[in-house]
């Protein structure tokens, strides 16, 4: 099973690793918002394999609170982009 | 939006309050008197302000009819969830990146607002396809491998099982 | 090892590959609408089978992250949704590999692309 997780980890650690390349490289706001978009499903999906690992059930509250910041904050952008806030 | 009766509007809230209930029993992830109590008056006072804003159907959607077809949509709608992400998984995984972009559009013969989100929604989520916009009843979407550019013969490859099912339950 | 301890092992390993390849297509992909087909369909099933499978790790966390799920297939949709509209309507029109560009373009008639002399100003 710890065998597993590694992995796991290893496979989210990567995608992290291309997702903030995007994120830098840009080079339109958009794909800088996908990237943060991706990233923020990444983090939720981290958050609760962490509470796993370490028998804390506060980290699903916590993915669930970031997961809602997440949307709202790419909905926001979206808005923002579209010239309609 | 349009005045609804009386009757309407207690099916929508009897709707929205079991629902919230059942989310309230989720977060709690309790039994408890106390959390029950609470949860009731909370969820009620929520469903009253809420009644002509998120609610879709009334009462008849606990009709055994439209349950059976719900859980059929959520079954072929799954399966085109792992179908489209093994298609994202081998054109990501192809060096060459086999794509053939472009912007389709076609008809819905969907009615109602919240039938027409689902729709949007699950043709998000299905293979090689992501929804743009929405404009009446006429769907614009971005195909990642256009195969047709015909809107009757792209509506029977993107939508056409989906639309047969939410025309049996809304 | 318990069975639901290989079920949930499966569905972890099933989904950080998903998330992986999810962001992967975002940094392969070229274009914006291409980056949303990838982003949004990989890391909604990747993020929803790895809360599912800790879900059958722990029993008793199992309602929580039915929510988590819920919410994740509910709310990736509706941000690509929109952040595709918004990036149309600002001007960052799709990469389109055929020659015929007007028939595979359908959103033009709604949001008509603007020339050069607009984009300036």
């Amino acid at each position: 099973m710890t065998y597993i997780i590694y992995i796991a980890f290893i496979f989210m650690a990567a995608g992290l690793i291309f997702s903030a390349i995007r994120f830098v490289k840009g080079p339109t706001a958009g794909d800088r918002t996908v990237a943060l978009d991706t990233l923020t499903t990444i983090g939720v999906a981290a958050l609760v394999l962490l509470g796993y690992v370490f028998q804390r059930f506060v980290y699903i509250d916590v993915a669930l609170v970031y997961a809602v910041l997440g949307f709202i904050g790419v909905i926001v952008i979206a808005r923002y982009l579209e010239g309609a806030l | 939006m349009k005045n609804l009766t009386f009757s309407e509007k207690l099916g929508r809230f009897t709707v929205s309050w079991i629902f919230l209930m059942l989310v309230w029993i989720a977060f709690t992830s309790t039994f408890a008197s106390q959390e029950l109590i609470v949860g009731v008056f909370t969820t009620m006072v929520i469903a009253l302000l809420s009644v002509r804003l998120f609610t879709c159907c009334t009462i008849s959607i606990f009709n055994p009819v439209k349950v059976f077809w719900m859980i059929w949509y959520l079954i072929i709608f799954l399966k085109a969830l792992v179908e489209s992400n093994f298609d994202v998984a081998r054109r990501v995984l192809t060096p060459s990146l086999p794509i053939n972009p472009g912007i389709v559009k076609f008809k819905t013969k969907l009615q109602t607002h919240y039938s027409k989100m689902v729709l949007a929604n699950s043709i998000t989520l299905t293979p090689g396809t992501l929804t743009v916009d929405v404009v009446g009843d006429t769907f614009y979407i971005h195909w990642i491998d256009v195969k047709t550019t015909d809107p009757e013969k792209a509506f029977t490859d993107i939508a056409g099982q989906f639309e047969n099912i939410l025309l049996k339950i809304f | 090892m318990s069975i639901l301890e290989i079920i949930g092992g499966i569905l972890i390993l099933i989904g950080s590959a998903f998330l992986f390849l999810g962001a992967l297509g975002i940094f392969r992909m070229p274009d914006v609408y291409n980056r949303l087909q990838a982003g949004t369909k990989a890391t909604t099933l990747g993020g929803m089978s790895l809360v599912l499978g800790v879900g059958f790790l722990e029993p008793s966390w199992m309602l929580k992250s039915l929510i988590i799920i819920i919410f994740i297939a509910y709310s990736n949709p509706i941000s690509s949704h929109a952040l595709a509209r918004a990036m149309y309507r600002r001007g960052h029109y799709p990469l389109i590999k055929d020659k015929d560009k007007e028939k595979m373009d359908a959103y033009r008639e709604v949001v008509p692309h603007k020339t050069k002399e607009e984009e300036k100003s």
